[in-house]
Order: structure tokens, then sequence, then C-alpha cells
């Protein structure tokens, strides 16, 4: 008896834990099948309803199997911050975390203190190895993050507003005084791209290998950087503006502007794709999540929003200023307002974010920029006394793609990376706001019109489907019944008839086009009279 | 408090030694590669591209015979030989590979008509306009491998004489007869000088044979009084005719659905048939804009060859209305047989200019061995182009090819005709009593009847 109940228990607890694991792995693979199956219930077609169940069969499978071998496939696990008992998260300190992880990562946090050419402004490498790093009073440096080693460092001795590195870590462009410049990483000038006028912001398109500039008038620049050909030259016309952003998951530029204005642009149109009133003072800073639908706006007005961008709603409104504003690969959303650095956190999934970690600088130094470090738990600063880093668990993404982006590439991989990505290059035309539109088929928006035999049964239908009433005793004479029944059916008839004669009314479109046409003086007393 | 930070060791993440390979992660995630659909379009379309510029099919030709090329066999037993017979009365083993002669079987005295071997691949039939059957043994593989290549010549094993010419020869898959087309369809054993069985229906000269890869005992012929004609050897009349209202040509069956067949009619188009069903074509097959001269299906039965009058070989899906993919060169004349070879990678015509052609069956294919990494490239090319290809981008690239200019008039002029005939056909319709003029689907417009 004994055992038979042990078996019993045990079966019992077996499917619980089936249950769990296959629970997991759903959650799994809903990211791999990329959106709902399509519905094909609706289509006609028997022959392409086949194919396409085993089309989607097929995407299943695939989707179980990358989420199976997800186990296997991605040794690492991300960071994590955890409080126990009363503490909490966001009261640790930055030198509580280093003093507990291990050496190698607590090397990573570092302050670099460069008081003379102040504030500095960062950027990553795609991989997140290489820094680049930009002093507004000419100071340039390239920084190998892996060794904490020093490539190159220079003075341009003008202004410089912003820093981008291009597609690998061999070229970067810089925004100085006048023009923008683009460098190697041994600090040789190889293009001063004139066309883009004083530049204050610049972002760089990695898969279009397009640079995308604002400058002081406010003017959207887009240059392919392979071929030199200036793809789009727009004229916002809202103002100078000094925020810009690149939505990682479509592509398509966020701009802020002093009105209190957010629009987002692409390349191949002259008007912006969106233009949305964000808040009632001027932007200061914009982010896009890496999954595309949400955007953290700040106004000076004390006000930071997220926003969904399927809907163009507001989610959440929290008080608070930012000067910069970054989101990481796992979603964290880190602030950066005068000395102080805030680190919020999604803690439902339902976007309601909340504060995650808290980070002061000495007192004087004033952020200037926030940057994650992608593939690493590590924020960079950018600030007025030079640049800092600290340490951020669960801020990354722990397992690369060694096809996408390689932190340990040689320089075989980068060679053969740069002639895969070119010859993958997509066009402009590519950015837009939904990007999974593209291969589909576009809906036929002609609308079909009706013949006139459907017309004609339509209205044959509403006449046979009048009500008739049962009228009481008396009123009820077959005269009148009839009277009544003739005067239903010129009822039911007046809508369809009165819309054919719409239509015979309206003049044919060559006969409309003759009238249009102006006749010269000697001909218009051949010309039919108007009837009036 | 409980902290964990992303630490990578370096060694864990690049190669011990300098001769390693580099460690590759891999990590699916779909927003690690973001507008994963429009970079795979861009794939696609330079898939296309680059399959158009690669596209170059013609192997080369085979030169030797002084008179047109009236039919070819393959072996079944060598892959790289090729038998064919000319109007001069001379046949040719090539060897596909130096594509140079390998031996010449002399005898025939007018044209040879149809070749034919063994499925054991020792004996090779010929038959012609000279009334003989000839039997050849077929040299032996060391020969083919020999390096000098001199003129061998075989003597023939047996010679059958006969009341008739021949047009046709096809052996059976399997056993020891053969059947020979001509003023009636005879059946042979190989050790016999008299066919064992004769059969006659009709009056008409027989143009072509073939036996049912699947069924030895069943044939199909077709004959110059527009009629198909099912046998079965083990009956003593015929099975089942079709009468057309064109010409058939020849007829192939497919090797992996054996009973379907298709025909080369000489109205342009081929016709595929379930002999089970021959009241109604399976498929119609058009593009040719002259008579269709010979056709034969690939090993895997999912495409044919058809060589044409019209100048050109065509490649056709066995359910495809149109063709895959079209062979012309300005030397290639008349193409009077095709043939694809037994690995189903080449496709083989004889034509009136008295060569024989080589070209490749998928026109931009790479030839040798693949890495497995360059065929896996290869396929995910494949599909991704398989995936985009209703797109106008894409679709212009994989759909065109370029014509020869009088083929390219005469397909207008085809299409401008039949245009023309179905508008004719619709008014007649609109103007008759309605019902009285049924609209026939093209699958049974060429076809005059059935007789069991």
């Amino acid at each position: 008896m004994g055992v038979e109940q042990e078996n019993g228990t045990s079966d019992k607890n077996m499917p619980l834990v089936e249950e769990d694991i296959s629970n997991e792995l759903d959650l799994k693979v809903k990211k791999y099948l990329r959106g709902d199956g399509a519905n094909l219930e609706v289509l006609q077609d028997k022959k392409l309803k086949g194919q396409l169940a085993v089309r989607e069969k097929l995407y299943g499978k695939s989707a179980k199997a990358a989420a199976k071998a997800e186990k296997w496939l991605m040794p690492s696990e991300e960071g994590y911050l955890e409080a126990e008992g009363i503490e909490k998260t966001w009261r640790i300190k930055q030198e509580a975390i280093v003093r507990e992880v291990d050496i190698l990562s607590s090397r990573k946090a570092f302050d670099l203190v460069l008081p003379e050419l102040g504030p500095y402004t960062l950027d990553y490498t795609l991989s997140g190895r290489y820094m680049a790093v930009a002093g507004r009073k000419g100071h340039l440096a390239i920084m190998d993050m892996k060794n904490m080693a020093l490539i190159k460092e220079f003075q341009v001795r003008e202004t410089v507003r912003d820093v981008v590195f291009l597609h690998n870590e061999l070229f970067f462009a810089v925004a100085q005084k006048k023009y923008p410049y683009i460098y190697d990483r041994n600090g040789i000038e190889l293009h001063c791209l004139k066309e883009h006028g004083a530049v204050v912001k610049l972002q760089f398109l990695k898969n279009h290998f397009l640079l995308a500039s604002i400058n002081k008038f406010g003017q959207l620049h887009y240059q392919d950087v392979t071929t030199g050909q200036m793809v789009g030259n727009y004229r916002t016309g809202l103002g100078r503006c000094h925020v810009l952003q690149v939505n990682p998951f479509n592509a398509v530029t966020g701009l802020g502007h002093s009105g209190g204005k957010v629009t987002m642009w692409k390349p191949t149109s002259s008007a912006p794709l969106v233009k949305m009133l964000c808040h009632h003072g001027p932007i200061s800073a914009i982010a896009f999540h890496p999954g595309g639908n949400l955007m953290a706006t700040a106004g000076m007005e004390r006000k930071i929003k997220l926003w969904d961008l399927r809907k163009f709603e507001v989610l959440h409104t929290y008080p608070g200023h930012a000067k910069t504003m970054n989101f990481s690969q796992k979603g964290l959303l880190a602030i950066g307002n005068g000395s102080f650095v805030q680190i919020w956190k999604d803690n439902s999934g339902a976007q309601d974010y909340g504060q995650y970690m808290n980070h002061s600088m000495v007192k004087c130094y004033q952020v200037g920029d926030v940057l994650f470090r992608p593939y690493e738990d590590i924020l960079g600063l950018g600030h007025s006394m030079g640049v800092s880093s600290i340490l951020v668990p669960g801020s990354g993404e722990p397992n690369f793609d060694s096809w996408v982006a390689n932190p340990y590439e040689t320089p075989k991989q980068r060679g053969e990376k740069e002639v895969h990505s070119l010859l993958d290059k997509l066009p402009p035309e590519a950015i837009m706001l939904n990007p999974s539109k593209i291969g589909t088929v576009r809906p036929s928006r002609k609308k079909e019109k009706p013949t006139s035999q459907e017309k004609e049964a339509e209205m044959i239908a509403a006449v046979k489907s009048l009500p008739m009433k049962k009228k009481t005793k008396g009123r009820n004479k077959p005269s009148k019944r009839e009277k009544k029944k003739q005067e239903g059916i010129v009822r039911a008839k007046r809508p369809f008839l009165e819309q054919a004669m719409k239509v015979e009314q309206q003049p044919s479109k060559k006969q409309r086009i003759s009238e249009e046409a102006e006749l010269p003086k000697s001909l218009q007393r051949f010309a039919r009279k108007k009837s009036m | 408090m409980k902290v964990k930070v992303i630490s990578r060791s370096e060694d864990e993440f690049t190669r011990e030694r300098s001769q390693d390979l580099q460690r590759v992660f891999r990590n699916f995630d779909p927003s690690l590669r973001t507008q994963e659909k429009a970079t795979e379009y861009v794939r696609a379309l330079n898939a296309a591209k680059v399959e158009k510029i690669f596209a170059r099919p013609f192997m080369g030709a085979m030169d030797g015979h002084i008179d047109a090329v009236s039919c070819m066999a393959k072996n079944p037993n060598h892959l790289k030989g090729i038998f064919s017979g000319s109007m001069d009365g001379d046949i040719r083993l090539w060897d596909i590979a130096s594509r140079q002669t390998v031996c010449q079987f002399p005898g025939h005295q007018g044209a040879v008509r149809g070749l034919t071997a063994s499925t054991d691949g020792r004996i090779l039939i010929s038959c012609g306009t000279d009334c003989t059957v000839r039997l050849w043994n077929v040299p032996v593989a060391s020969i083919m491998e020999s390096d000098d290549l001199s003129d061998n010549s075989a003597k023939p094993l047996a010679v059958y004489v006969w009341k008739n010419a021949f047009w046709a020869v096809d052996h059976q898959w399997d056993g020891d007869l053969f059947a020979t087309a001509g003023a009636q369809v005879d059946i042979w054993d190989r050790n016999r000088s008299a066919p064992v069985n004769s059969f006659e229906w009709g009056h008409d000269t027989v143009v072509s044979v073939r036996f049912n890869p699947g069924e030895p005992n069943v044939l199909a012929t077709s004959a110059s009084d527009r009629s198909i004609t099912l046998y079965d050897l083990r009956m003593s009349s015929p099975a089942r005719k079709l009468i057309m209202k064109t010409k058939t040509n020849s007829i192939s069956w497919n090797p992996m659905e054996p009973m379907n067949f298709t025909a080369a009619n000489e109205d342009c188009n081929c016709y595929s048939y379930d002999a089970r069903k021959l009241d109604e074509a399976k498929c119609v097959h058009r593009d040719h804009v002259s008579a269709v001269m010979d056709i034969d299906f690939s090993p895997t039965g999912r495409e044919f060859v058809t060589g044409s009058y019209d100048r050109t070989v065509r490649i056709f899906q066995y359910n495809g209305g149109h063709s895959r993919e079209v062979y012309h060169t300005k030397r290639m004349q008349r193409v009077f047989c095709v043939k694809f070879s037994c690995d189903a990678t080449y496709v083989i015509s004889g034509s009136d200019d008295t060569n024989l052609r080589l070209w490749k069956a998928k026109a931009s294919e790479q030839l040798g061995v693949l890495l497995p990494r360059e065929r896996k490239k290869q396929e995910y090319l494949e599909a991704v182009k398989n995936r985009y290809k209703h797109l106008p981008e894409v679709k212009r690239i994989v759909r065109h090819r370029h014509l020869p200019k009088p083929i390219y008039k005469a397909t207008a002029l085809r299409r401008t005709m039949t245009e023309a005939e179905r508008r004719k056909e619709e008014r007649k319709k609109a103007h008759s009593a309605p019902g009285s003029m049924p609209t026939e689907p093209l699958r049974k417009r060429r076809i005059i009847k059935e007789v069991e």
C-alpha cells in the first residue's frame, strides 16, 4: 500500500513540475514567435490555407526549438540586485556594490577626473567594448574598455558638441564648432561634412549606414556614410533643438523641440511621420526602449512621461527633472539630473517604472550624458568634471551573439562583419513606423462598387423586410392596410432611389474635364450651354 | 543584499591557442536583431540578383556527328555516358565529362530513329529507317575510363530485319522485352529475330513508344493519326486510346508517379495526363512557340525538359503551367531530342546542327563539392528568396529571361492570337442561347475523344 501511495503522490507532483516547465517554455516560445500567427479561418482558398497552416506549424516548431536551445546556447545569467530584510535597493551605495562583486567587475566602476576640458559626452560601440569620449573644449579620446586602455587621445582645439561611433570602432564622427568631422581611430581626419552645418547632436543608424544630425538651425540631415550621398535634408521648422534619439526598433529618428513637441522622422519624407505634443515646456530628453513600443520624454516643466508608441498615448506621468535619459538593453531607465543619477525599473511588467537605484556624484559635477554600456551591467556618465562609470546590476544583456555584436572581436572578425553588414545594408526606404509591414501585401483600397443588380437586390430585400404591424380593432380595414403597406414600400425604397439620382446627376469624369478646359474665345459659341 | 553583475572572464570567450577555432556564441533573441524583415528582404533581393548574374547554363557542345542528331539514350548504369544516333546512320557513345566520343556503332544504312539501352545497361538497341533493329554490346566501363579515346567501333550483337521502317524503340524497365514503333507496335524479345507480338489500331504510323517505369507491361505510344494509345502486354489488344486535335511527338512517363505521363504535342504545348483518366489533362504546359519535339522527365519526377522546333530547350515543373527555364544559343538549331541526366543536374539536347549540347538543369547552380557552410548559405538564400518571391522587385528579377527576338515576337503573336480567339468565343457565347455553349477548359479543349 505504502509503495502505491508513494507512487500516487509522485504522480501528482510530476504534472505540477511539468506544468511549471511548460509555462516557462511557453514564455520563451512567445518571444521567438514574433507575434501571433495568421488568422487562417477567414481564408476562402483551401490550397493556400493548407500551405499557410504548414508554414505556421513550422514557425511554431522552430520557435520551440529556439526556446529549448536557449538553455544550452546562453550560458551567462543576467545580473540582479536584491534587498534583504528592511533594505531598499535604492539605498544601497555604489561603494557597497563594488565591495560585494568580484574583482574583475569592481574594476569597471571608475571616475576619470578631467577638470579642464569640461563637460564630457560619450558613446559606446555596438558591442560595448570601445568608448569614445568628447570634452566640450575639444578633447577627444577612444578607449578600449576591456583592457581599460587608452587607444588614442587628441585635441581639436574647438568646441565639440557630440561624438558618435560609426559601424565599428575604426571610425567616429564628431560634431564640432562649425561642421561635423569623421576621424579614424588614429585621430586622422577623414572627412569634413560641411553640408550638415553646425551640428548639435549626432546619431548613427547602424542598419542603414546613415549618419543623422540636427544642426543649430533645426535642420535634420541624413547622410549615407558608405557612398557619401546626402539622403535627406529637412527643415524641422520648430526652432533650435538639442534632443535627437534614434528608435533602435525601427530606426525612426525622434526629435524633442522647445515647444514641447516630439517629432519623428524618416529619411524619405520631408514631413514628420508623427508630431506629438508631449509637454508644456521645452523637452529636455527623450529615450526609446529597445523593444520599440515605449518612449520616455522629460520636459522642463518637471515631468517625465512614458508613452506607448503603438497608440501614441501617455502611459504614466512622473514628477521629476531629467537632463538626459537612457534605456538599457534590459529596459532599465537611467535619468541624469544635476549631480544626481536615478535608475528606474519596471517592477510589475506593466511599464510601471519605479525607483531601482540612486547615485549621487560630488555636488559640483553636472551630469550631461548617461549611457548604458551594451552587454555589460555598467552605466557610463559624462559630466562636467570628466567621465565616470557605475555598476547597475541587471541592466545589460548577458548573452551576446557573435554575429551581431561581439565584445571579443578579433580584427579579422571585424573585417568579416563589416563586409556582411555592408551586404545587408538596408535602403533608407526601409525605415518606417512599423517595420514588420515589409513584405506584406497592401490591402486593396479600392472599395468595390455594387453592381446595379446588387443594388436592386438590396432594395427588394429592404422592401421585403418591412415590418407589418398588427393593428388594433377598428383600424384593420383592408384598404387602410394596403395603403399603409404602399407607404412603407415607398419609404423603404426612397434612400436607394435618392442615391441612384445623386450618382446620375454627377457628371462623368470626361465631361468634367472638358468643362474645366477653357475653350478659346472664338470657339466658345460652339460650346454646349450649361443647363442652369 | 544579494548582488550579481555580468562578469566575463576573457579565457572563456576567446580561444586558447592560435590554432583553435574562434568561439561562437549565439543568442536568437529577436530584440537583438532589429528590422530583421527588412534585412531579409534585402538579402532576398541580393540573392535574386546574384542568381541572375551567375546563371550560365551552357556547359559545352559535343560535335562529331555529320548529320542532325535524331535520338539519344541514357545508360542507366553509367552516369557520364550518353548514346546518340544521327540521321546518317551513325551511333556514338559520348563521355560527358570530357565531351568526346568514346565509341562508334557503325552499320545503319539510313537514319537512326530510335535508341534505347536495357535497364541493366549491357545492351543497346537501335532501329532506323533501313528496316533493321540492331542490338549492340555496350562497351565495358573500363574503355570509358581509359584515356586514349581513339576511334573504337563496335560490332552488332544481332541484326533483325523486318518489313517496315522504324520510328522509335523503347526497352522494358524490368524484363527482356522491347517495343518498336513503325507501321504498328511490335514487341520483341532480345533473343528472337522476329517480334513476339504486334499491336495495330488504325492505319497510321506510330511515332513514339515509351514503357511505363512502374508497371513493366504497360506502354504508351503516339501515332501520326493524333492519337495516344495505351497498351498492356498481358492483353491481346490495345487498352485505351485518346485522340487529340494535333499529333503528339513524344511521351514521357513520370518516374516518381508512374500513373502520370506528359505528352509533347505539335500545338506547342505539353499535356500531363493521368493514364487512368484520359478525358482531361491534369495540366497544360504552355510556353513553346513551335512544335515540341521531345520530352524527358527528371529522375526526381518534379520537372521535365522539352526540346522544340523553335530552337529552344525549356524546363517545366511537373505541375507548372509555364516553364521555369528557357535555354537557347545562337548556334542551336531545331532541337530533336532532349534528355535529363540520371543525377538530375544536367540536361542534354541534340539538334539539327549535328551537335549535342550540355546544359545545367539549374542555371545558376554552383558545380562541384560544396562545403557544409556554403551549402547552408545557399539553402538560406533559397529560402529567403522563396519567402519574398511575391514582392514586385524580387519577382521581376527572378522571372526575367532573355529570349531571342524571333521567339519573343512569336510569343507576342501567339498571345494576340489566343486572346483574339478567346474574345471571339466570349462574344459567340454572349450572343447564343444561355447554356448552349458551355465553356470548355483548356485541359479538355484539345481532346477529341477517348476510345476504349
